[in-house]
Order: C-alpha cells, then structure tokens, then sequence
C-alpha cells in the first residue's frame, strides 16, 4: 500500500468518526464498533460493518449515511459490506464511549455472569446514571430499540434506559 | 452440495421469517406495554435473522432473486417453514408455548451452527445464538409463570402445549439435504438435537406443572411446502403490498 492510500484511509476513518449513532446520537459508529475496516485500493473503496443486532434498523440507516459522506468525499465507486464476524459486543465500547453514554442518561453496560438456564436469574445491577445509585430494578427487559432494556432508580426515582451487555 | 445448501438456508430463513410476521401481528395488540414491546423486540431479531438467511441463500442459489424476492414473491407451496411458526396466535399461551418451543431449538442448533464449516453460516449463528439467550429467557420464564399462575392461565397453557405439540417433531427429522451437509461439516443433522432440547422441554415444563402430551401423532410437511391451511393466509397479508403493487420502495 503507497503512504497515499494510507493518508486517504486516514481521511475517511476521520469523516466516518464524526457520524453519530441514529438512536444514540452521543456516540458515534466508529465508537460503537460497527465499522470494522476500509481499503482503497486506488480506484474502489470497501469499507466493511458489522450489525449490532441482526435485524437493528439502525443499520439501513448508517449504511446510508456512510454512503452519504463517502460520496460527499468524492468516493463514487463504493462498496459496503457486511460481516457478522467476529460477533458485535458491547465490549467494544471504549471507556470513553461508555462515559458519554452515561452523561447521556443511558447506563452503559454492565458485564455479567448468570447461569443461561436460570430462567428467574435476577438482571444485572446497574447504577443509576443521574445519581450513581446501586438501588434500581429492572422495570422492563426489552426496550424502545433492541439494544436497551427499561430501568427505574430507587432512590431518586427516575426511570432510565440501560444498554444491555450482550 | 450448493442446491442442498440453498434448501437448508430456505428452510431456516423462512422459519425466522414467518415466526417474525406472527408476532408483528401482535404490535399494539399486546396484553401491555412491556409484553407488547418485548414481544415486537423478538420480532426484529427473528426478521434481522430472516434477511441474513435468505440474503446468503440468495447468494447461493445464484439466480439473481434478492432475500426480497425470496420472502415476497415466492407461493405458498415454495416456503419451507416449520409448520409450528406459523400457527395462529389463539391467545397468549399459544404465543408463548410456540415461541419457547421454537427458541429452545434454535438455541441448541445456532449453537451447532457455531462450528459449521462454512464460514459464512458459522459467523451468522454465533450471532443469532445470543439473541436467542434473551428470547429463551422470556419465553422460558413465561411458561413457569403461566404454569403456576391462576386456574385460568393453566388451563390455557396446557392446552396451547397439547394442540402445538404435534408440530414440534417436525423440528428433529433429518432428510438426504440435512446428511448430505453434515456429512460435509455444514450443519447438524436435526435428530442429533432432540435428546438435549426434549431434557430442556422437560425440565421447564416440569417447574410450570406440565407434563408432555401422550401422543406419537407429529405432523410434518413443511420442508416440501405441503402447509397447514394458516401459511396462505398469512402471506396473503405479508405479501400484499409486492403482488399489488411489483417493486413498491418505502
């Protein structure tokens, strides 16, 4: 690869860091971890994703603006492609990521270890992101998308949306 | 091997899909507003899992048809669905009996999928496997909360677990596509899933008070698109936008 491709790889990681997450605007795809490469070969640009969930809507939506901004760029000839491996997790989130989410008033992910088989396993603790309480309970698994799951706090009161680790 | 491998990615991405549309049927019909988020949650994840199955079986087959063209224009005797997906949801033990009958089985063959020699195949059902934890999870605890619930969701569960019973054997017959694949490392044969996925049927079936129905009766046909009289009436619905009006875009 000539220090050219390299420079105009650079470009594009910087333009593809500045597109925000649809659902999450406070972090951006590259942060999320769902662009896993680009090459330019001189002539065709490929950059590859990974979905996050299988059949996230999002991903219509960041194919799109991917497109959007490489064409912007004057990158015609554009391909996109999608992988599902290695697997999307949520351990690909940076600390950084993970910090503005909980600014955001979503708590980011916790790791967690419960039985598969445990139907009745409790949900896992999270803190409450307004005021950093351990005394929440889970009001709801599933959420508004796919990726969140409903929590309320205990003690100041607030319900607030939780990333599931998965 | 590759026409094989076409049939087999039908038969899984038709499932996926026709499940997906059942429980679509339940958005805003909910029986509240976390039941009715959740179980459109699964929804999504069954439709995601849909698409991938039959982008890649369009891939395979080579003919130019899209995983659109596969879902919406393709007849009734040409789905290769499980015939249990795509019974009615008659109330919401039926739903959830259907659903935990489904994703005990999808857990235990993405899980063997993982180690598929095609590659494509393996990557797509490590990460359908843990999508499906979650479903097991809410179907699973469901059934025990139906189970030991009032007299009322008792007898509704056990009757949606007695009339979907005879679906499931459906799930475990394997057929020359199946041994041709396995021989060749691509997948599981679906008789090698049954012992394990009738001990998780057991042991959730035995904390929700249920016992397994005394019948060999097991219906099949689905796999050569010989369906229940519920399939044509569902695409009818799911298709109707495509047949009125050809290459509609949102």
């Amino acid at each position: 690869m000539t220090t050219s491709a390299n420079d105009i790889e650079k470009r594009i990681w910087e333009r593809l860091e500045q597109i925000p997450d649809p659902e999450v605007p406070v972090i951006t795809i590259t942060e999320l971890g769902v662009v896993r490469g680009i090459d330019w070969d001189g002539d065709k640009l490929t950059i590859t994703i990974t979905p996050t969930y299988t059949g996230c809507p999002a991903m219509t939506l960041f194919t799109a603006e991917i497109r959007a901004a490489m064409h912007a760029m004057g990158f015609q000839n554009l391909d996109i492609k999608t992988v599902y491996s290695p697997a999307w997790t949520t351990d690909w989130l940076s600390d950084a990521a993970r910090e503005k989410l909980r600014r955001y008033g979503i708590a980011p992910p916790v790791k967690t270890i419960s039985d598969p088989d445990d139907l009745f396993a409790p949900p896992p603790a999270v803190p409450c992101p307004h005021c950093g309480s351990d005394h929440t309970h889970e009001s709801s698994r599933f959420g508004s998308t796919a990726c969140k799951a409903l929590y309320v706090c205990d003690d100041c009161k607030e319900p607030f949306e939780y990333f599931k680790h998965f | 091997m590759q026409n094989a491998l076409f049939q087999y990615l039908l038969r899984l991405g038709d499932t996926n899909l026709i499940l997906s549309h059942r429980l679509a049927e339940l958005c805003s019909r909910g029986p509240f507003l976390e039941e009715d988020i959740a179980l459109t949650n699964i929804a999504l994840d069954h439709i995601g899992q849909a698409e991938a199955l039959l982008k890649y079986a369009s891939e395979v087959e080579g003919r130019s048809r899209t995983e659109d063209d596969l879902a919406y224009l393709r007849n009734e005797t040409d789905f290769r669905n499980c015939l249990l997906v795509e019974q009615p949801n008659t109330d919401f033990a039926y739903v959830i009996v259907r659903q935990f009958f489904i994703d005990v089985w999808q857990g235990l063959l993405y899980n063997a999928l993982k180690n598929s020699k095609d590659e494509t195949l393996a990557a797509m059902a490590t990460r359908f496997a843990k999508e499906t934890a979650y479903h097991y999870r809410h179907s699973g605890s469901w059934m025990v909360r139906l189970g030991q619930g009032t007299d009322e969701s008792r007898a509704r569960l056990e009757r949606a677990f007695r009339d979907l019973w005879h679906y499931t054997g459906e799930l475990f017959e394997t057929d020359a596509t199946e041994e041709k694949l396995s021989a060749a490392g691509i997948v599981p044969t679906s008789d090698a899933l049954y012992p394990e996925w009738i001990a998780q049927i057991n042991r959730v079936a035995g904390e929700a008070g249920l016992r397994l129905p005394a019948t060999d009766y097991m219906a099949s046909g689905g796999r050569v698109g010989m369906h229940t009289e519920h399939l044509g009436h569902l695409l009818a619905e799911m298709q109707y936008l495509q047949r009125a009006y050809p290459g509609a875009k949102w």
